[in-house]
């Protein structure tokens, strides 16, 4: 598909949206304003849960809290709606940016339990707070004007609804397309991927987690005065799995998921209270729930990829520009060849009984490739571990250019200058293989939250979308840059790996075992890239199993065995160790 | 008739195909080594053959096909794997983690004689039978995942990296005492990157490489095989 | 607030966190074998006392009807994956399993309905009938995706609890029940009433916590049910199957919450959606446990008991708001006490 296809289609949509209350009934127009109105929820989950991955039973709360604010301001208070859009959206950003902070740093099933808390709690509030009306609710709230322009139809305030819906849509789809979209969109799969790219995932969790607080609070704002009446029942954690469902139905990996989820539910429900009571007479408000559940867990069972996602793989995908060449992003001071870069003295981690690594000490130099080998258990990978900041060192001293590293977190060590691939390939299946490297130049750009949603940041993103399409040249997969990264071949995906490390213009390049599970002629590829990173001068630390793949390509060796230093020299010197040997190959019975 | 024989059995996941086409057999009373660099396939092989992966091709075990078994129906059988990450009952005793290694047995009358031989056999486990498992050294930890596989009373013991992360002496133990299980009539496929201590207690090899049997032999003529010096057993 | 009243509300507190326990206890069972936070184990303790009630007066349970349709339902599920697979020669032990033992219990109920059975044989009866529904459920609903991520087994689970919801609604109807009390005896201990029922509770905790103790210690099966928690792979490869431990474990869970519902209903009013606040505080003293440790959990589900009964006197609205909100710094110091890091503990 073409981009004026693609335009038209959107076009073609807006006008279709416009022109629904000139042909439809007012009822149906009721049940689009309150797909509108569940759509802003459902969105903001599906960054939440199918982008984020942060999985929560609790949005209800959130709208509640936005209903029963502008409830108060305009209802009780007598002041503009407007004024209770303000305190709506500040109340609920306020209490979920509190809410973040205590719970983002929570684990997995932890922070989702904890929305559940939440949810509860906020919910039980609003029918005990004195002055809101209790378990009876709200009324007589007023329209939203627009001026002296009351709102009070339904087709009048369907257009406020839907200029929401499609302003949402355009700002949140930009912002996935931009540097803390992308970091956004690479949260899903594990945080080490995340913080290794010099990533802070608690701030990338706590800005979602807020954003989609706020559509919450637009939907509980419009809720409110189009129902002109509330209660605290829509707003208990049944609800919150509504929206759930809504997001995951429609699929929650998709913006457009969420409208679509809303509607079908929207129209799922009406149709089922139509059709119920003709099957079961006086039983059906609980039938209902009875249906929806049964409906969400089948969903869940068997096919948890959503209608969008399952239909847009029989659509045509736009054509994506390849980059073009754009001034280069700001690069490092990179040290003077021969200087000490990185220091590690005594480090030591132990697991239990166990001592991974027991006191090693070395040191590599800007511009040459240490390799640090072993056999199979030997410690390597702690080592590399407590380097990245993985994990912590129970003692010893690392100092990186100057600084010291122990204690800092993987996100810091990533920003000081430490770029590494993962023994166990980390990226992001799903993305392109541009957008797999264009995470690497994170921490070399600056836009934000604002500038990635209204688009500003179009000239630095072009220079980093020009790195990272240098970078995939560098490593001879600059040909298709839009292929998906779970399409290449395990050989090809660490190279991919060394890209983005690339991207990110490091002062020291880790790199865990790269040539494990590599065939032969993938094996030599990969050592013609580490022959010419070498020309290049770039600095390496090569974590390897294979002894003889290192062996033409480091400059230096430092052998460890039971989780010590056994020894560091050139390759020639350990080559003919004895004590290597020993280690190595095995001794005998 | 052999006890164990893989016939063109291949093992794929995300894509990639790590086992290709391999054809083995283990000799009943026989110890099979299978040697072969980091990422060849031989863990993948041994999870395969045990049902914890899919494959394709043929397992046959006592002359009837495992295919389509549970991992539990072929525990019944007779088969124990020892995985590369031993998989003990961190959270539980020595002698709980022992017991629960005759789960499978519906004959339960041995149980109490088999614990005793496994004590005697390694009286570590015995000094540290209240002990919980995840408190063991890397020796102990094994001792225990081979004291609890011989619990099972199996017929074929596929160990997966052994001596992985232990030291020279405790490997030398490991591999006596895999030695002797000959005596018990236990057939054993013995999966190890320690190539020269694995054929040096084999009575025939199978090299892997990238997925593929490469070369295959009695221990003793691949032990001496020039071209595998050079590759995994070092000059000695 | 004087002593004699914080003594009261104390006893009061560890009465309804004894009740907790019971359903907790059984929550952390089934969350280490199964991985599913199974948050209906209240609605299973709510429809323990609606069947009992119905019992009392002669009805039969809606219990009933709820277990043929639950039976039907894991049969039809077990013999199509079974049949699906190839493994069609184990489809008559499945019916017998999924299909003729629910129906034989059902069967018996409705024969001994009649004869006015006494108070014990109800509750047998009622425990009987209610302890099928969690191990069908398991059937039907998560066996399915027993590898699936344990938030997708959270939200599963809270799908279901709503379908339960529904469920009760249609089968036990929308009126409140209280049953007969198990005893009319009281005590003065220290100085403060006590009545024969809260400390029958507070025994019967102890008991049952006691005998599920033995189980873990002393029995094969038991230990087998403590190896599939602790490591899945490693207890396959021993021979002991997942989904067997599973419904073992879904068994002593509902008999648990069973029996914390039977205690609980003389002493409260319950209806058909009474199990979700139920089933949600004990849910808070596991995760006080960690999701693990048994007897944290305990001391976890008392602790909410007896917060539960000082906030009510406090402020009776707004005891649930508190209670639930502590949910959170419990989190926040159960993440930091046993951070679960990404280890590669060995290389």
């Amino acid at each position: 598909m073409t981009r004026a296809q693609l335009a038209t289609v959107k076009i073609v949509a807006v006008l279709a949206l416009a022109a629904a209350p000139f042909l439809l009934s007012p009822f149906s127009i009721t049940l689009l304003n309150y797909v509108g109105i569940y759509s802003l929820v459902a969105v903001g989950l599906v960054l939440l849960t199918g982008i984020v991955g942060i999985i929560s039973f609790g949005q209800a709360a959130f709208i509640g809290i936005a209903a029963y604010a502008t409830a108060w301001v305009s209802a009780i208070n007598g002041q503009s709606p407007w004024l209770g859009l303000v305190l709506a959206i500040v109340l609920t950003c306020t209490v979920a940016a509190v809410l973040g902070l205590a719970t983002l740093r929570l684990q997995g099933h932890f922070l989702s339990l904890s929305t559940i808390a939440w949810g509860l709690s906020i919910g039980f509030l609003f029918g005990n707070i004195d002055g809101l009306g209790g378990f009876n609710g709200l009324s007589n709230i007023p329209p939203i004007s627009i001026g002296s322009y009351a709102l009070s139809e339904g087709w009048q305030i369907y257009y406020l609804i839907w200029a929401f819906v499609v302003a949402v849509l355009i700002l949140l789809n930009n912002l996935l397309n931009s540097r803390l979209g992308r970091a956004m969109r690479t949260m899903r799969g594990g945080k080490t991927l995340v913080e290794s790219l010099g990533v802070s995932a608690y701030w990338v969790n706590l800005t979602a987690f807020v954003i989609a607080a706020f559509l919450a609070a637009l939907s509980g704002w419009l809720y409110a005065h189009l129902s002109r009446f509330i209660s605290p029942t829509p707003f208990e954690p049944l609800a919150g799995i509504e929206y759930l469902m809504m997001a995951m139905i429609g699929g929650a990996t998709s913006l457009l998921g969420g409208i679509v989820g809303a509607a079908v539910i929207i129209f799922l429900k009406n149709a089922v209270q139509d059709y119920l009571p003709v099957i079961a007479k006086g039983a059906s408000g609980q039938l209902e729930i009875v249906v929806f559940a049964s409906i969400f867990i089948l969903f869940l069972q068997r096919a948890r990829q959503g209608i969008v996602p399952f239909l847009s793989r029989f659509l045509p995908q736009p054509q994506p520009k390849r980059p073009e060449p754009a001034p280069p992003l700001p690069l490092r001071n990179q040290p003077a060849p021969g200087e000490v870069l990185l220091q590690v003295e005594g480090a030591e981690r132990r697991f239990g009984g166990l001592i991974a690594v027991n006191k090693v000490s070395f040191e590599v130099r800007a511009g040459e490739i240490l390799g640090l080998i072993g056999p199979n258990g030997a410690g390597k990978s702690t080592m590399f571990n407590l380097l990245t900041g993985a994990l912590a060192c129970n003692s010893g001293k690392i100092v990186f250019a100057g600084r010291s590293i122990e204690r800092l977190s993987q996100a810091k060590i990533a920003r000081a200058g430490i770029a590494r691939t993962f023994q166990h390939v980390k990226l992001r299946p799903r993305m392109t293989l541009l957008d797999n490297v264009l995470l690497g130049t994170y921490t070399r750009t600056k836009a934000g939250l604002i500038s990635g949603a209204l688009r500003l940041e179009r000239q630095e993103e072009a220079s980093a979308r020009a790195e990272a399409m240098r970078q995939l040249e560098r490593i001879g997969l600059g040909d298709h840059p839009f292929e998906l990264a779970g399409n290449l071949p395990l050989g090809n995906q660490r190279l991919l790996e060394i890209a983005r490390a690339l991207a990110a213009d490091p002062l020291l390049l880790v790199l865990d075992e790269p040539a494990a599970g590599l065939r032969r002629n993938e094996k030599q590829k990969l050592a013609e890239l580490l022959a010419n990173l070498r020309r290049e001068h770039v600095t390496i630390l090569l974590v390897e199993h294979d002894m003889e793949f290192v062996m033409n390509l480091v400059d230096r060796i430092v052998v460890m065995d039971f989780g010590t230093k056994l020894c560091e020299g050139d390759p020639a010197a350990i080559r003919n160790d004895a004590r290597v040997q020993e280690a190595y190959l095995g001794s005998t019975v | 008739m052999a006890l164990l024989s893989l016939r063109n059995v291949s093992v794929s996941y995300d894509k990639v195909e790590a086992v290709r086409d391999v054809s083995l057999d283990v000799e009943a009373g026989q110890i099979v080594s299978v040697i072969g660099p980091n990422g060849a396939g031989k863990t993948t092989m041994m999870l395969a053959t045990m049902g914890l992966l899919p494959l394709a091709g043929e397992v046959i075990f006592e002359g009837s096909r495992l295919n389509g078994l549970e991992v539990e129906e072929r525990v019944e059988r007779g088969i124990c794997l020892v995985p590369e990450r031993r998989e003990l009952f961190a959270d539980m005793s020595v002698a709980d983690n022992l017991i629960l290694g005759s789960y499978s047995l519906k004959d339960r009358s041995g149980v109490d004689a088999a614990l005793q031989q496994v004590y005697q056999r390694f009286p570590r486990l015995l000094e540290r039978r209240r002990q919980k498992a995840g408190t063991l050294s890397g020796g102990e930890r094994q001792m225990l995942a081979l004291g609890r596989a011989l619990m099972a009373k199996p017929k074929l013991l596929i160990l997966d990296e052994p001596s992985l992360g232990l030291a020279p002496l405790i490997v030398r133990e490991i591999f006596r005492t895999i030695a002797s299980l000959r005596e018990l009539g236990v057939s054993v496929l013995l999966v190890e990157q320690n190539a020269r201590a694995a054929l040096e207690t084999a009575d025939y090899g199978y090299v892997l490489e990238t997925g593929e049997v490469i070369q295959e032999g009695s221990a003793s003529s691949l032990i001496h095989d020039p071209k595998l010096i050079a590759a995994y057993l070092g000059g000695h | 607030m004087t002593s004699d009243i914080a003594a009261i509300l104390a006893i009061d507190g560890i009465a309804t966190g004894a009740i907790y326990v019971l359903v907790a206890v059984g929550t952390v069972l089934i969350f280490t074998v199964t991985r599913v936070m199974f948050i209906p184990f209240g609605d299973i303790a709510a429809f323990t006392a609606l069947t009992l009630a119905a019992l009392e007066t002669g009805h039969l349970p809606g219990t009933v009807g709820l277990v043929l349709v639950l039976a039907v339902l894991a049969s039809l599920a077990e013999c199509w994956s079974l049949g699906r697979s190839g493994r069609g020669r184990h489809i008559p032990k499945a019916l017998a399993f999924y299909l003729l033992l629910p129906v034989l219990v059902a069967l018996f109920v409705r024969l001994a309905l009649p004869l006015a059975p006494s108070m014990p044989v109800r509750i047998v009866l009622a425990l009987l009938l209610v302890m099928p529904i969690s191990p069908l459920l398991d059937r039907i609903v998560f066996r399915p995706i027993a590898d699936a991520s344990v938030l997708l087994l959270l939200i599963v689970s809270m799908a279901l609890h709503f379908a339960l919801v529904g469920l009760g609604l249609l089968f036990f109807g929308p009126e409140g029940v209280r049953t007969q009390p198990l005893t009319d005896s009281a005590f003065e201990v220290l100085g403060v009433h006590v009545n024969g029922q809260t400390l029958l509770i507070v025994i019967a905790s102890i008991v049952f916590s006691g005998l599920l103790y033995l189980f873990f210690g002393f029995t094969l099966t038991g230990k087998a049910l403590r190896a599939t928690a602790v490591n899945r792979t490693g207890a396959r490869l021993m021979g002991i199957r997942p989904a067997r431990s599973g419904t073992i474990a879904y068994l002593v869970g509902s008999l648990m919450a069973g029996v914390s519902g039977i205690l609980v209903a003389p002493v409260n009013t319950i209806f058909y959606d009474s199990g979700f606040l139920l089933g949600l505080k004990a849910f808070v003293g596991a995760i006080i446990g960690g999701l693990a440790s048994y007897p944290g959990t305990a001391i976890g589900a008392v602790f909410v008991g007896v917060l539960e009964s000082f906030a009510s006197f406090e402020s009776s609205a707004l005891k649930e708001v508190i209670v639930f909100s502590l949910l959170i710094p419990i989190l926040i110091w159960r993440s930091i006490v046993s951070p679960h890091i990404e280890e590669e503990v060995e290389e």
